[in-house]
């Protein structure tokens, strides 16, 4: 276990050095033609940045909006067929348009790039620690072998493999996906290289294993002094790791500033509505969430104007002429220029291709006025009222029962064998985890992946008797269910998937895939009809929908049918796996804000899975961390959040960044070391143990207890939580 | 409602649309695909060639004209004669007549066949599974050959040709089964599959509803070239005299028949495999566009 305090890195957040940047890109613009009469695609339409030596620059915007296309551009990795125009100076040199072989001795050496995807970053049939020595070879074929190899196990045990020397040997495969990643920032620092481009290194990996990696990559910047460029989505992230911030939208940047200017005084209502549609852990009542209407704009069909404009709450018909240039805030040309200009047939005030200078720029033509009457996100976006649920008066123990899970279990057998199986071990997917549902509650199941949650939920929703332990809906016992019995039941639980693409029938129009519960029900055709389409205003969607195919809508739309169709019968548990996980974050709010209006108003239960404890604490009443296939804490949400008891809820809590950069740079994290045990052969006693960041403060015979005796859920306030920790302690910890 | 995303004023539901029709959807779209319009209407044609055809000529189908022996086309025989005096363009359109059928058939019988086996099988797995990969590997090792042989004594008469019919489907299933099996059980995984369950839709309305139509793909591919290796299979037969029966005629007897003379006395050959290839051509085109039809993702956005 490590505790480590966000710290600023050496180089001063708030100047820039001194010396000329590391990186310089200047109007850089990526096209990829349309094949097949298909209309060009522009993906990157002039982005200019600067990084210093030392330096941590974020660039941040939603899925599509060219943030790593840019990159891509950058380390000359995009297909041939694309055009790319403007300027990479990398130490001043144009790195733009040299050919692949001149490209090749500067990647990795000089600039290096650390991917998403740990899984296919690495070749599988070569050790990982010869793919390191290769790195080390690549650039300087003279090294004798055992020195690269010498610098291949430095470079592992640097970025905390454990008995690097031994590791050396192993394959990709034998390592879990942080692992993996841990080989990819020592490939990515192996040479010491000036540049750092990470595109969304944590993004595939759970909040423990991303605390772990963001440790390192700060490690890696001390170590190396190299300038850091980090893609990334999650505005948590950015706001504790980066001094600078760029903003893209439909392949432009909006806007550009230091980490605390865009936070705390974003001028562009795109970065502001961004801001304000992330759930925050660190708020107790947030209201509800800022929505940004509609979806990005198809980069091969972009209005003439600015194109956040037809999103924009405050968008102005000067808005619609032409696209705004990122200039600093107050120096927007009037809307009277525009409109002048706009007459005369010229087009746009301004020149393209502005340097990096540093300062705040903004590219609305209404950031002065915003700057000068100060408005925050609620002020210029319509936030939903979302009532309150009726329920809510009656006590919780009076409500009737939705579902009550007792002592629940599930194993899979582990065969080997083709002819004759036999069994060599058991994974413990879910081992004995008791909770209820009342009536208009949500209930939060979260923890890492891996931990059952997922497993708990197709138990529950299967209907059929478990190999262990109880489930009961509505006070019904599934074990004394008949097939009639369990069809009746279905009507009142449904389900909403976490992947909105492949949880409707690619083949079915929408009006199909919604009336499907209503016709599996018998329900008569003049009925489905008129449900289908109240469904289909009820959350959201125009009528004239119900005849196109799923792929026809974007991610939001999909999960709002998926949601519609889930409602069809008047469920009176809704069971949400994931369900905003897939989403972009702007999206995700009005999907968040649909399920707790409707909640509201048809007193809805919710039964949420989610690994994402921010959204988990904006909708849930009460949560429930898992662990290994067992509740480790269970309790309102309100108290677990402010004051959780588990060593692992707080780790847990404490390894989720906030998106306010003071708060962030304020807090320590707890880091927890290595990864989740196998479930196949979880630790004895508490499953917990091996990670714990409290076991290793205990002294020796308290240690004994922790390995001999399973703990139990004991009420720690009291009240409502409880937490299955021999030496729970409740603290504060976001 | 406030949270929408596509409309902010509280548009009054209208009266009730009518629910859309899928069916009449997709026939719709098929008629206005110029694909399937060119292969239907060739369709139509090969099957007035075949009906028509051989009452045109003035030749009887086992008529042969000992006065020319292998002559090239002429106006007495359009197309010319074979080695036995046979009028080559009544042999060839009456030998369509049954072609058509077989090939047609036979394509349907074996693809329906290898659906169902295939995805009860991947949908249900365990016992299911088992028992009908079974009889698909049994019909696989068994050779097709020395039974079809054997009962070819009953392909004789009026109606034998239904029995060829059967049984050249039902050895011409087991491979496709075995696709459609796999495909099925990484499909069966697919979160629409887990909603359709939870909603209570039975097994057999999910493997009709929504397990098949999301492999027409594969489907449709395979009727359209079973449909042509349906013709040729029978030729083959036909070539150790185990297909059709005389007096009854098939494309494929007329094709083995002349493909000995391809290179010197090319009409004996040339038109009968014309024939050939317009049906499979039309097959295919209309298969095409059933198959656009029915993937709303192979084309790009309607309105």
């Amino acid at each position: 276990m490590s505790t480590e305090t966000v710290a600023a890195t050496d180089v001063a957040r708030d100047g820039r050095t001194a010396d000329s940047p590391v990186l310089e890109v200047t109007d850089l613009t990526v096209t990829f033609p349309g094949f097949d009469g298909n209309p060009d695609v522009h993906a990157v339409r002039g982005v200019s940045y600067a990084v210093g030596r030392g330096e941590v620059l974020g660039i941040v915007g939603e899925s599509g909006s060219g943030k790593s296309v840019s990159s891509m551009a950058a380390m000359g990795l995009l297909p041939e067929h694309a055009r790319i125009t403007g300027s990479v100076l990398l130490h001043g040199e144009e790195i733009l348009g040299l050919d692949d072989r001149a490209m090749a001795a500067k990647r990795g050496k000089v600039i290096s790039m650390v991917f998403q995807d740990p899984l296919s970053g690495l070749t599988p049939v070569y050790t990982v620690g010869d793919q390191l020595a290769e790195a080390v070879l690549v650039h300087d074929p003279k090294t004798p072998k055992a020195k690269a190899h010498d610098r291949a196990v430095e470079l592992l045990d640097l970025v905390g493999i454990p008995n690097a020397a031994q590791r050396y040997r192993s394959f990709p495969h034998e390592f879990s996906g942080g692992m993996r990643q841990r080989v990819m920032i020592a490939m990515a620092m192996a040479n010491n290289p000036d540049v750092i481009i990470c595109d969304e290194p944590t993004t595939a990996l759970d909040v423990t294993i991303q605390a772990q990696i963001l440790d390192l990559l700060r490690t890696a910047q001390n170590e190396t002094g190299a300038a850091i460029v980090m893609i990334t989505h999650d505005l948590g992230v950015v706001a504790g790791f980066v001094d600078r911030v760029l903003v893209m939208y439909a392949g432009r940047p909006v806007e550009i500033g230091t980490v605390d200017e865009i936070y705390y005084s974003s001028r562009m209502p795109y970065t502001m509505g961004l801001l304000g549609a992330v759930p925050r852990m660190d708020l107790d009542r947030q209201g509800a969430l800022v929505p940004i209407k509609g979806t990005p704009p198809s980069l091969s069909h972009l209005p003439p104007g600015c194109p956040f404009a037809p999103r924009c709450p405050i968008a102005q018909p000067e808005c619609e002429a032409a696209e705004p240039e990122l200039l600093a805030i107050g120096s927007q040309p009037s809307a009277e220029a525009i409109r002048l200009a706009h007459a005369d047939g010229g087009t746009a005030p301004g020149s393209t291709g502005v340097h990096d200078t540093g300062v705040q720029r903004v590219a609305c033509i209404r950031s002065g006025e915003i700057a000068d009457r100060g408005w925050t996100a609620q002020d210029i976006y319509p936030v939903p009222e979302i009532p309150d649920v009726p329920a809510a008066d009656v006590p919780r123990e009076d409500r009737p029962e939705m579902l009550r899970v007792e002592g629940l279990v599930k194993h899979h057998a582990l065969n080997k064998g083709m002819v004759f199986k036999r069994r060599v071990g058991t994974v413990y997917a879910v081992d004995g985890i008791d909770f209820d549902i009342r009536e208009g509650e949500t209930l939060a199941l979260v923890g890492e992946s891996g931990c059952g949650k997922s497993t708990t939920l197709m138990q529950i929703m299967d209907l059929e008797k478990p190999q262990s332990g109880s489930v009961s809906v509505m006070g019904k016992d599934v074990t004394t269910l008949g097939k009639s019995g369990r069809f009746a039941l279905r009507r009142d639980m449904q389900i909403v998937f976490q992947d909105p693409m492949s949880s409707l029938d690619p083949r079915m129009p929408v009006f199909d895939i919604i009336a499907e519960p209503l016709r599996a029900h018998r329900t008569g055709t003049a009925e489905v009809t008129r449900r289908v389409y109240e469904l289909i205003q009820l959350v959201g969607l125009d009528p004239e929908h119900a005849t196109r195919f799923p792929s026809e809508f974007s991610g939001g739309q999909r999960q709002r049918i998926g949601i519609a169709r889930a409602l069809a019968l008047e469920p009176k548990l809704l069971v949400l796996d994931e369900p905003v996980s897939a989403l972009d974050v702007s999206i995700q709010a009005g999907v968040v804000n649909l399920l707790e209006e409707l909640q509201a108003r048809l007193g809805l239960s919710y039964l949420f899975v989610a690994h994402d404890l921010s959204v988990v604490r904006h909708i849930a009443d009460r949560v429930a961390v898992m662990y290994l296939g067992r509740i480790v804490e269970i309790g309102d949400t309100r108290s677990v959040y402010s004051r959780p008891a588990h060593p692992y809820t707080q780790a847990l809590l404490s390894a989720i960044p906030i998106p306010d950069p003071e708060k962030e740079r304020a807090r320590t994290h707890i880091v927890l070391d290595g990864d989740l045990p196998s479930p196949a052969n979880p630790p004895s006693g508490c499953r917990f143990r091996t990670r714990c960041q409290k076991f290793i403060t205990l002294s020796d015979t308290e240690k004994d207890t922790c390995v001999n005796v399973e703990p139990q859920i004991l009420a720690t306030n009291g009240g409502d939580q409880g937490a299955a920790c021999h030496y729970a302690e409740r603290r504060q910890v976001v | 409602m406030s949270t929408t995303e596509t409309s902010t004023e509280p548009a009054p539901a209208p009266a009730v649309p009518p629910a859309p029709n899928r069916l009449r959807d997709i026939g719709r779209q098929l008629l206005g695909t110029r694909r399937v319009i060119i292969g239907l209407g060739m369709l139509v044609l090969l099957l007035a060639v075949a009906f028509i055809g051989p009452l045109l000529t003035g030749w009887d189908v086992g008529e042969r004209d000992y006065t020319s022996l292998i002559d090239p086309p002429s106006p007495e025989h359009w197309m010319g004669t074979n080695r036995t005096g046979q009028d080559v363009l009544t042999q060839s359109t009456a030998g369509l007549q049954r072609s058509l059928l077989i090939g047609l058939l036979v394509a349907l019988l074996s693809t329906a066949v290898a659906a169902l086996v295939g995805s009860f099988a991947g949908y249900f797995g365990g016992l299911t599974d088992r028992g009908l990969m079974w009889i698909a590997d049994l019909a696989l090792v068994l050779p097709s050959f020395v039974v079809l042989a054997i009962l070819s004594k009953h392909f004789v008469g009026n109606g034998g040709w239904l029995v060829l019919v059967i049984l050249l489907a039902a050895f011409s299933w087991m491979v496709t089964s075995k696709m459609v099996r796999g495909l099925t059980i990484s499909l069966r995984e697919r979160e629409y599959i887990h909603a359709a369950r939870y909603m209570g839709v039975p097994p057999h309305k999910i493997i009709l509803r929504h397990i098949l139509p999301n492999m027409s793909s594969l489907l449709i591919a395979d009727a359209t070239i079973a449909v042509s290796t349906a013709i040729i299979g029978e030729t083959a037969l036909s070539y150790f005299g185990l297909g059709v029966q005389a007096p009854d005629i098939s494309l494929g007897v007329v094709i083995a028949d002349g493909s000995r003379f391809a290179t010197t006395a090319w009409w004996m050959f040339m038109f009968p495999t014309l024939l050939l290839v317009v049906l499979v051509l039309a097959v295919n085109m209309i298969g095409d566009g059933l198959r656009d039809a029915l993937d709303p993702q192979s084309k790009s956005r309607r309105s």
